[in-house]
């Protein structure tokens, strides 16, 4: 025989998924919601994604070559994930440096001091948020109006997202029944007619890009349920309990970033739990955490500490829920 | 909704491209190699010498022990000689190769084409007969029949169930068996339900094949306590644990055999060679395999004796194609790369499968993401990641309580992971060590 033939174990065959493949699914899905934040935000929403992904890009390259003498891997899309995610969590007027800062913060200390992408503990975007967050306090709650596109950009006009709004309202004491009346009604929240982060406004959107992923089977639905369920039950709770201090589970649902913090920042998969039940369990603690900080907490909104934290206990979960074994239970 | 087994499970593209193709005569070749080593379990004991003359059918290698079987010669003609040549396996193995004369059937072999439905044999001589006629597991794991047919004391067996569910991609012999051979499969079907003592018996056939669920299902009525079952399409269905669950919803405890449900699992290809041997008094030294690949010219599948080589069943579909990257012995999910085509066809050969190069190159390794897809596929609920990790690590105890043990090493972890890493492969290195660990405690 003169043809060389390759040996190699089974399975000889591969399903021709990739990591690439997963990554633009992941991007993919996000570009309803990214759509919708450049028709609310306009030119400052295209300014502060392109930012974020090129400099989200630019750091990886410098030190995936330079710091860890590697050969730099940026066609996994991952970078452009975070790019988009770091966009999406921050106001459409924040300042460029301060951009700049986020991405080296997310990609250099959230992802590479780590080891690069499948070895960081917390999700990069997030690292990079909630330290603009707790640095830049001013300029990362500064929302501008959803006014429909304009070329505004650090001079747009601004508001405060409605669950500031019920907050500062609940600590003046005004009944919550009041305080409704200067939220947008939920059609708005839905459609992201009210202030906020670039890439959480849009309900709609976000839930578009979750029906893709599901279909599409890059995520499973475990952890958006998990957290989407437990924030309504947990405020619903609380809602029955004491209508005139608590807000409803439809408002929980709809505002601030719950939304996309259930449906693209907890499911990154580096971060999340690898079982099923792991994911229920940490789909659950999110949902409880955001409540609790959102409703008892010194913030207004809750999401992104919420899922660092759990991303904190994602290597426990993962030790100690095993997924159910064939042939496990039998009496 | 259709059945299907519990835990995971993937569904890789079937390419079943020699479905319809129906089931033809190989020629007998000018000389066979015939191991001795078919089965699981312990090789047989050569019984003749060169220059013997044997005929078709006649027992040249006796069983060595209860886990082992007979071999027959599949030609007449002369034994030219018992030494070793290379396998499947890669490895070299005693064999036994005979020049062919003629074409001379030992005078007890029933050679008429009748279908015999009366069973008239015993309970116990129908095991005995199966041993006595070297069966093994057709399905590919060659475990040899008789001893899966004697229930050990204290275990009772409730039903059996016939595998014909042929999950692997690309293998259509069990289809053609059961579309040109149904009858003969009932009736061996029954057989074995007589020799297990079972009033059921359920023949789980996935629904990618609907003409041969009809086929079968019409001719069921006539044949009492014997059940289609069509099951959805979904890899490895075929596996025994997996089967079971899905055709009766029992799941088999970690480490224990079937009969611990009280099923018994046979393949279709095994009810059909049970058949003959009962009925028609004829051993097992011929069996139907399939030959294909996208690049190969004819897709086929052929009724083959033992001993033949594979290089033959190449030529008779139009030959090796030019492409050809990879030989596999089985199908594209468990079958094994061959490093030649000069190796003899076995009992446990039920297809060739040729796959172009482009195919067969793995693409690059990446880091995992950690995306937990091996988990969900694992039809054992296993975490393959874990288990590869584990196994790079040398962590034997970990592994061991991870129940690395209980990989049927499917390889749909490996099939289906985004960043092509080579999960089964570590795993099954683990599963070595933690099996040689785990018996020498003993």
């Amino acid at each position: 025989m003169n043809t060389k033939v390759l040996i190699a174990p089974s399975p000889h065959v591969h399903s021709g998924d990739s990591i690439q493949k997963n990554m633009y699914g992941v991007v993919f899905a996000m570009l309803p919601a990214l759509i919708f934040s450049f028709v609310y935000f306009g030119l400052g929403a295209i300014i502060v994604t392109l930012t974020a992904v090129a400099s989200c890009y630019l750091f990886e390259f410098l030190i995936t070559k330079y710091l860890l003498k590697r050969v730099p891997t940026l066609n996994d899309g991952s970078a452009l994930i975070t790019g988009i995610l770091l966009a999406f969590n921050v106001p459409s007027n924040l300042p460029i440096w301060i951009i700049l800062i986020g991405a080296l913060v997310a990609i250099g200390i959230g992802k590479m001091t780590f080891g690069g992408l499948g070895n960081n503990v917390f999700n990069p975007a997030l690292v990079g948020r909630v330290f603009l967050l707790i640095s830049f306090p001013v300029q990362m709650t500064s929302w501008p109006k959803p006014l429909g596109f304009d070329t505004a950009y650090f001079d747009a006009e601004t508001g405060a997202t409605p669950l500031a709004l019920i907050k500062e309202g609940l600590k003046k004491g005004e009944p919550l029944s009041q305080l409704m009346h200067d939220v947008p009604s939920n059609i708005d929240l839905l459609m992201g007619n009210m202030g906020g982060s670039m890439g959480e406004v849009a309900g709609v959107a976000l839930l578009l890009g979750l029906l893709y992923m599901l279909f599409k089977k890059i995520i499973s639905w475990h952890i958006p349920v998990a957290v989407l369920g437990t924030v309504a039950i947990f405020s619903g709770i609380l809602h029955m309990a004491s209508p005139e201090a608590y807000a409803g589970p439809l408002f929980h649902i709809l505002t601030g970033g719950l939304l996309l913090g259930a449906i693209f920042m907890a499911t990154d998969y580096v971060t999340s739990p690898m079982s099923n039940k792991g994911m229920i369990i940490y789909g659950i603690g999110i949902g409880v955490l955001t409540v609790v900080i959102r409703v008892f907490g010194a913030y207004p909104e809750g999401v992104s500490f919420a899922i660092l934290i759990m991303n904190a206990f994602v290597p426990l979960i993962n030790v100690y829920v095993k997924p159910k074994r064939f042939g496990e239970k039998r009496k | 909704m259709l059945k299907t087994f519990s835990l995971g499970g993937i569904h890789p593209a079937e390419n079943k491209l020699s479905a319809s193709s129906a089931i033809q005569v190989l020629p007998i070749p000018e000389t066979v190699s015939i191991p001795i080593s078919q089965h699981i379990g312990a090789p047989a004991t050569p019984i003749v010498k060169k220059n013997d003359e044997v005929k078709v059918g006649q027992l040249i290698a006796k069983s060595s022990g209860f886990v082992s079987a007979n071999i027959h010669s599949s030609v007449s003609g002369t034994v030219f000689k018992v030494d070793e040549i290379m396998d499947a396996s890669g490895f070299r193995r005693t064999s036994i190769i005979i020049k062919v004369n003629g074409d001379e059937w030992m005078e007890t072999i029933d050679r008429s084409a009748d279908l015999v439905k009366e069973i008239s044999a015993s309970k116990e001589e129908i095991v005995k007969k199966i041993a006595e006629a070297g069966i093994v597991g057709l399905g590919g794991a060659t475990f040899p029949a008789h001893v899966k047919l004697s229930v050990p004391p204290g275990k009772t067996a409730e039903v059996l169930i016939i595998n014909a569910v042929e999950c692997e991609p690309y293998l259509t012999s069990d289809h053609r068996v059961m579309l040109e051979k149904g009858d003969e499969v009932l009736v061996g079907t029954q057989i074995l339900m007589k020799a297990l003592g079972v009033n059921k018996a359920i023949i789980g056939i996935e629904n990618n094949k609907p003409d041969a669920i009809a086929h079968l299902t019409s001719l069921a009525a006539n044949y009492q306590g014997v059940e289609i079952c069509p099951l959805k399409t979904q890899y490895p269905q075929g596996g025994e644990k997996q089967l079971i669950s899905a055709t009766i919803k029992r799941e088999i405890p970690s480490g224990t055999l079937p009969i611990e449900v009280g099923a018994v699992v046979q393949n279709v290809g095994t009810a059909l060679a049970v058949y003959e041997a009962i009925q028609k008094n004829k051993p097992l030294f011929e069996r139907v395999a399939t030959i294909t690949g996208k690049s190969l010219k004819n897709p086929s599948n052929w009724k083959f004796r033992i001993g033949t080589q594979a290089k033959d069943l190449i030529d008779a579909a139009g030959g090796l194609p030019e492409d050809t990257g990879k030989i596999v012995g089985g199908g594209p999910m468990m079958g094994k790369a061959l490093t030649t085509v000069d190796i003899p066809l076995t009992k446990g050969s039920s297809g060739l499968l040729l796959l172009p190069r482009e195919e067969a190159v793995r693409k690059e390794s990446k880091p995992c993401i950690r995306c937990g897809k091996c988990i969900s596929v694992c039809p054992m609920g296993l975490e393959p990641f874990l288990l590869m990790v584990l196994a790079d690590k040398k962590e034997y105890d970990r592994l061991e309580s991870d129940a690395v043990m209980d990989c049927i090493e499917c390889g749909s972890c490996s099939f289906t992971c985004p960043a092509n890493r080579p999960l089964l492969d570590y795993i099954r290195l683990g599963k070595g060590k933690v099996g040689q660990i785990m018996r020498s405690r003993k």
